[in-house]
């Protein structure tokens, strides 16, 4: 929202990384995370590798600029004159904020939406920084990558559609939260 | 009279061009003044700065006599508030849209209620409260606005164009009822347009904006008929400016020579001096030349020939050569009883106060 809201020194700057961020590889989300935290790097003495501490680190790292971006775009996208309208009417700084959220729902939960598509998706860089421990740091898909390779398909398959319909549950959920109540 | 609010020595800039200089402009309480100027002429930048939207480069912004400091405190940002040329709906429904600035202001339940309601009444849209606010017609809309900007009652209300987005017969229906519903709640109100005549109906006072810098402010009836320069003649529909020299002056009558035509006028100029004379199209009568004439107050009456006539609906402009051209508007009755066609000639006759003039280069000296 900052970055769609205010002008300052090295806007442009912070929205190009941004924007590159938006296509980060993963993997290469999870080799960054992975040398942070391992033993040797300099946040290993925090003992996160292998952790659920550190796949959440690495899909936020994934998700941030993806969410930020559409975001950004979205409030950007709003008329100037609401902006001006909102604040007219009163709004406190929070207040005004919140409300361009609520007027931008429809890009902001978008931004939601394609966030966390981008990391339930996800192997590469959990793998690398969870190690896709059995009942610690096992996810989804992690689990079907396991299952293919020593053949047991029909697990494979099982976890499969499992990790769809959730997918499909809470795009379900977005959309209707989106779709709310709009013409 | 109180001042409410007061622009001083204000300056505002974008991307580094002047945009606005203003040396002073007050707002008296509960007056309604007017801002009339052409698109570009720094109007709606005006009523940011009053809604605290935007930040002077320079200069100062006083409410109720002390320097406002930014950024602004919210309680002092939440006695005004400002409608834009569109509607600008917030999601949801008209009641809720209305609601907003009650529920920012921590107005809740049977209150907010209340109020809602009352004002949706006071704008007549009670009958949409429950409809989508993108969903109702222009007209409608632009009400809801209003409604969302009066239910906190706020000091002072900025309407920016608020009538400009409409068609004509939805204007013609809401200007009359925006006027008697802002009276009845007694709000200090300025408004922007660029509509000589909503100007005119909604002032009490009427300052004029060019490029940036206030030409000219003051009551309706001293800007409409005392404009100080051509330019704020010509925004006001003052279509005749005729350049005269001064003759003679006795008692503050004096007599101009325009072409080879003398005009007389009430005003403080000595001979000799290079004036404009400005008169308004609806303040001169036409007779028929060779009619007889009969005796008349109006010091002037100047022969000429009818070039053109148009029709404008209920009146009619009627252009003549007198030695310049003399615009004239009559009611269509009357055109059709002097059964007046281009070649005609015909007696213009205004009375000399109808004539207001002011210097010719300055513009600053005002009769």
């Amino acid at each position: 929202m900052f970055l769609g809201l205010r002008r300052f020194p090295g806007r442009n700057l912070l929205i190009t990384l941004v924007n590159t961020g938006m296509g980060l590889p993963p993997v290469v989300v999870g080799l960054f995370v992975f040398l942070l935290l391992a033993r040797s790097g300099p946040l290993g003495n925090l003992n996160l590798l292998y952790t659920p501490s550190a796949m959440v680190i690495a899909q936020v790292i994934i998700a941030l600029p993806i969410v930020a971006g559409v975001t950004m775009a979205g409030i950007q996208n709003l008329e100037e004159k609401l902006k001006y309208q909102i604040l007219a009417l009163g709004a406190s700084r929070f207040q005004y904020l919140f409300k361009l959220l609520q007027e931008g729902r429809l890009i902001v939960l978008s931004a939601l939406a394609a966030g966390f598509g981008s990391i339930i998706s996800e192997v590469g860089a959990v793998m690398m920084v969870g190690g896709n421990i059995k009942g610690q740091t096992r996810v989804l898909t992690t689990a079907i990558v396991l299952e293919t390779r020593q053949g047991d398909y029909s697990l494979a398959i099982a976890l499969g559609i499992i990790l769809l319909l959730i997918a499909l549950f809470l795009n379900i959920l977005f959309t209707y939260l989106q779709q709310r109540r709009l013409s | 009279m109180n001042t409410l609010m007061q622009l001083k020595n204000v300056e505002v800039a974008l991307e580094g061009k002047k945009i606005l200089e203003l040396e002073e402009l007050d707002v008296h309480s509960r007056e309604f003044l007017t801002v009339l100027g052409p698109t570009g002429a720094g109007k709606s930048t005006i009523l940011k700065l009053m809604a605290f939207l935007i930040k002077p480069k320079l200069g100062e912004i006083l409410w109720q006599g002390e320097k406002v400091n930014f950024p602004v405190p919210l309680h002092i940002r939440r006695l005004i508030s400002m409608t834009f040329q569109e509607p600008l709906p917030f999601q949801g429904t008209v009641f809720e849209n209305v609601a907003y600035g009650l529920r920012i202001r921590g107005i809740r339940g049977k209150e907010l209620r209340m109020k809602v309601e009352e004002t949706l009444e006071l704008l007549g849209i009670s009958h949409l409260k429950n409809q989508s606010a993108k969903r109702i017609s222009g007209g409608e809309a632009q009400r809801a606005a209003l409604a969302r900007a009066l239910v906190f009652h706020p000091s002072l209300l900025l309407l920016d164009e608020p009538l400009a987005s409409l068609d004509p017969l939805t204007k013609e229906k809401l200007e009359p009822e925006l006027y008697r519903i802002l009276k009845q709640i007694g709000i200090t109100c300025v408004y922007v347009t660029h509509d000589q005549e909503e100007a005119y109906f909604f002032a009490d006072r009427i300052a004029v904006v060019d490029h940036g810098k206030i030409l000219q402010v003051g009551t309706k009836e001293e800007v409409f008929y005392r404009p100080i320069n051509a330019k704020v003649a010509r925004f006001v529909g003052t279509e005749n400016l005729i350049p005269a020299i001064v003759c003679s002056q006795e008692n503050n009558l004096v007599s101009l020579k325009a072409m080879d035509k003398t005009l007389e006028a009430i005003a403080p100029f000595s001979p000799g001096e290079k004036v404009i004379a400005c008169i308004r199209p609806e303040e001169i009568t036409l007779k028929k030349d060779g009619a007889a004439l009969e005796k008349v107050s109006a010091r002037n009456q100047l022969p000429g020939t009818i070039v053109s006539i148009d029709s404008l609906g209920p009146v009619v402009k009627a252009t003549l050569n007198c030695g310049f051209p003399l615009k004239v508007l009559i009611t269509r009755r009357s055109a059709l009883d002097l059964n007046l066609k281009p070649g005609d000639l015909v007696v213009a006759t205004f009375k000399a106060t109808a004539v207001h003039i002011f210097s010719e280069d300055t513009g600053g000296k005002n009769g």
